[in-house]
């Protein structure tokens, strides 16, 4: 019969009109922004500077290497080493960022600073609702606006937070257990030393 | 599938005086390929196509590479008679120099085709061919009768990187608007300056924005001060 | 410089129709109406314009003319290292980035010798298969809503791409700009519950393919405007380099998955679909046939897939400095043959950077299969043809 192919076809469509009031299979309408959709924990937007503790001059993890800064494809990435150094997690005096801006409207999400970035600093945040009319300085995030706090990072990506804060714990642990034997050997040497003194004086 | 020299046997049997070179890949990839003389090169390719054996009658790719001018410096020996005064006579004397001897190689176009064969299921066979300098002898012979799908692909490269090719039924201007001037993948082309808005400006950016800004008479950005921070 | 240049007396002369389309003549004096179509056109698939001279409906002359998203990819790659590149390659055919980046690995894989481990492989199999799935079910939702079908068919096609993109991004973290691949394996582990999660939306991939199939396969009105419309021969396919679906709707048995084996393909068992005439019907009958089998491969993959690491240890991912040399590497895309072709001079960045754009080089023949057809049919050739601009301007 002529149109018997043109009725499968409506037949089809009409299974899935009617179905869509069944089955959430086929009604896939997300109605924005009144419902929204959770976020994959892997998601990825623009990065963010984690910092440890409460102050995020004082804890922010950045030395300020600039590796993410020479890796990353468009060179979004602005920094300026600062002249003095503070202590960070493990007490060692590093450099810290002066100045660390991201342009986002160039940066391409590609997070790419993320993977090469070898102490853990820099991560990808997932907001995106970040419209704003001044789109020159509105989109170049400086180093304020780009720290967000570790327990920040461990809500929004909790597997790889974890993750992140046990290899610091172990390094830290290998640190202290260095800085431990180093100790030891140190008052090793200084009670050998005096033993050969007060045996030379004998 | 034959190797790189049976092939350049099989071409050089068919068309004597062909003039096919290997030119050899040091990497890995094992892709040698053959270069040919243009006076030749149509001759060629209708022959690797219609070979019974080679039957290469699948053109994948065509790519244009830009090699500039080199300057190379060589330190030579060099021998000269020259008159001394020796003990109050004079005499001839050979003396040996070392001097570094300047001269530059010059650069050319390069347009290299991938070949593989849908018959035969085998391939790549790789050819090139070369322009004498990159200035005013520029021009190469189209391959697009012996394989249609170098049409687009010489038009790109006439485009970028401004090889003429002679035969070619359509050659303008692809992928830029016609009445550019320049061609944009040439190793020495200098982008036009747009460098108002540069935040973070790194390496050569850099470079063009402080020169914009000071032509521009603005004020140097702070973050655009000294020699690249950060590049 | 723009003046098409004439004849060299050294080439060879071929029958007229061969390799260049033979001209149509108008009919009677009627003056020929000059169309752009394009670039704004919401049947071009992007930016692109072609330039048709018409003789009442009847199509006379076309010349594609685009350039229009020319972002200067090979250029950038020259002046950033390899792996900074591979962000970039996403944006190729953004609708697919998943195998353009698995191309630009494998060429530099090639170029540098790297060997890639086995849990490696099968991951990007299946992600590639995935893609291989959305891609040609969103193009046979196009190519119907360019007839008129006004978005439904392309609306059920993108719901189970919604999937599929879901899976990328529980994988990735992005949709479409994925940024997967590395030089040596892939950038991170997939989960056993993203493989589960895997596993479910193949799983409902076949009655969907089947519901798709019954939906458009015997519709008249799809067979009467695609059948025996823009026809395209087999020995001018390969002549024109063109690959993928459209070659092997024209009959040619040709599929780099088994011609050149690369990856792990010989382990799975799949078919090459042929088609018969090369026209429309069968460019679109073929993408649904190969949708099957690339969920045939699928359900192998997810089947098999064993443990191990997803990235060779030994990769030098960052700084890489490949030696001098270079190299052509090309898999079989969804829109045909992507090849990549690097020459390295064995400092950071490439010296020469080359993509090989199967939409670009599929639009040579455009010319040809429109001539002689309607207005209305060049809007169905050309989405047949299945291209994305990003690809075909880089």
């Amino acid at each position: 019969m002529l149109g018997e192919g043109i009725l499968k076809g409506l037949a089809e469509t009409a299974r899935n009109f009617f179905g869509s009031y069944f089955s959430a299979e086929r009604l896939t309408t997300v109605e924005y922004p009144e419902q929204r959709i959770a976020p994959f924990e892997a998601a990825r937007v623009f990065p963010f500077l984690v910092y440890d503790g409460a102050d995020w001059q004082a804890g922010l993890r950045c030395v300020s290497c600039q590796i993410c800064e020479k890796e990353c494809p468009p060179k979004c990435i602005y920094i300026e080493k600062s002249k003095d150094k503070k202590p960070d997690a493990l007490g060692k005096p590093q450099f810290y960022p002066a100045r660390f801006e991201i342009d986002i409207s160039v940066c391409m999400s590609c997070q790419i600073c993320v993977e090469v970035c070898p102490f853990e600093s820099i991560k990808m945040n997932t907001e995106f609702e970040l419209s704003t009319s001044d789109r020159f300085g509105g989109l170049l995030l400086d180093r304020e606006k780009l720290a967000r706090s570790n327990q920040y990072y461990h809500q929004i990506h909790p597997t790889e937070a974890a993750a992140v804060d046990a290899r610091l714990a172990a390094d830290k642990a290998r640190a202290d257990a260095k800085a431990v034997s180093a100790a030891a050997a140190a008052v090793a040497k200084a009670a050998s030393a005096a033993a050969a003194t007060a045996g030379e004086g004998a | 599938m034959k190797t790189v020299e049976e092939i350049k046997a099989a071409i050089e049997s068919a068309i004597p005086g062909a003039g096919v070179e290997i030119v050899p890949n040091p990497s890995p990839s094992g892709q040698h390929s053959l270069r040919l003389t243009p006076d030749h090169a149509v001759e060629v390719a209708n022959f690797l196509r219609d070979d019974a054996e080679l039957a290469l009658d699948f053109l994948s790719n065509v790519t244009g590479v830009d090699w500039p001018d080199k300057e190379i410096s060589e330190k030579v020996k060099v021998t000269h008679t020259v008159t001394k005064t020796v003990d109050g006579v004079e005499q001839s004397v050979e003396e040996t120099v070392e001097e570094t001897r300047k001269r530059v190689e010059p650069g050319y176009l390069e347009a290299v085709y991938h070949l593989y064969s849908v018959e035969k299921k085998h391939g790549p066979v790789i050819l090139r061919m070369r322009t004498v300098n990159r200035t005013d002898q520029v021009e190469l012979p189209s391959l697009t009768f012996v394989w249609r799908s170098a049409e687009f692909q010489e038009r790109e490269i006439f485009d970028l990187f401004g090889i003429v090719f002679t035969g070619h039924p359509d050659l303008r201007r692809i992928l830029m608007w016609e009445g550019f001037k320049d061609h944009p993948m040439r190793r020495d082309y200098v982008a036009p300056d747009d460098f108002e808005y540069e935040p973070t400006a790194h390496d050569g950016v850099l470079k063009r924005t402080q020169a914009h800004q000071a032509a521009a008479g603005q004020a140097l950005e702070e973050r655009h001060q000294g020699t690249g921070a950060g590049a | 410089m723009n003046q098409p240049h004439s004849y060299s007396s050294t080439v060879t002369e071929r029958p007229e129709g061969w390799n260049r389309p033979a001209p149509i003549e108008s009919r009677g004096e009627r003056e020929l109406l000059e169309v752009a179509m394009g670039p704004h056109h919401p049947s071009t698939h992007g930016v692109f314009r072609m330039d048709l001279a018409l003789d009442g409906e009847r199509v006379v002359r076309l010349k594609p003319e685009f350039g229009y998203l020319h972002r200067n990819h090979e250029k950038i790659a020259e002046g950033i290292s390899y792996l900074a590149s591979m962000p970039y390659t996403d944006r190729l055919d953004y609708t697919c980035s998943m195998t353009n980046n698995w191309a630009y690995a494998l060429a530099v894989e090639k170029l540098t010798g790297q060997e890639v481990p086995e849990r490696a492989e099968y991951l990007r199999v299946i992600l590639g298969e995935l893609t291989r799935v959305q891609n040609h079910l969103s193009a046979i939702g196009f190519l119907i809503q360019d007839m008129g079908a006004s978005g439904t068919p392309l609306m059920y096609a993108f719901r189970q791409r919604e999937k599929i993109l879901d899976l990328f991004e529980g994988l990735t973290g992005a949709r479409m700009m994925v940024n997967y691949m590395r030089f040596g394996g892939c950038r991170v582990d997939a989960s056993p519950a993203w493989l589960d999660e895997a596993r479910k939306v193949v799983a409902g991939l076949p009655a969907f393919v089947d519901e798709f199939e019954a939906l458009l396969r015997s519709n008249e009105i799809l067979m009467a405007r695609t059948q025996g419309v823009g026809v395209l021969r087999p020995e001018l396919a390969v002549n024109a380099g063109v690959t993928g679906p459209m070659l092997r709707a024209s009959g040619v048995n040709y599929d780099i998955r088994k011609v050149d084996h690369y990856g792990i393909y010989d382990r799975f068992n799949f078919r090459v679909p042929l088609g018969d005439h090369g026209d429309v019907y069968d460019r679109f009958m073929i993408r649904l046939l190969e949708a099957r089998e690339s969920i045939k491969i699928l359900e192998a993959a997810l089947k098999d897939i064993p443990v191990g690491p997803v990235i060779d240890p030994k990769a030098k991912i960052r700084g890489l400095r490949p030696k001098p040399g270079e190299a052509y590497g090309r898999i079989e895309a969804p829109k045909g043959e992507l090849g990549f072709y690097l020459i390295s001079d064995g400092g950071p960045n490439p010296y020469r950077y080359r993509v090989r754009p199967p939409s670009l080089i599929n639009l040579t023949i455009l010319e040809d299969m429109c001539l002689g057809h309607d207005v209305a049919d060049v809007v169905l050739i050309f989405g047949s043809v299945d291209i994305v601009l990003g690809e075909v301007d880089r």
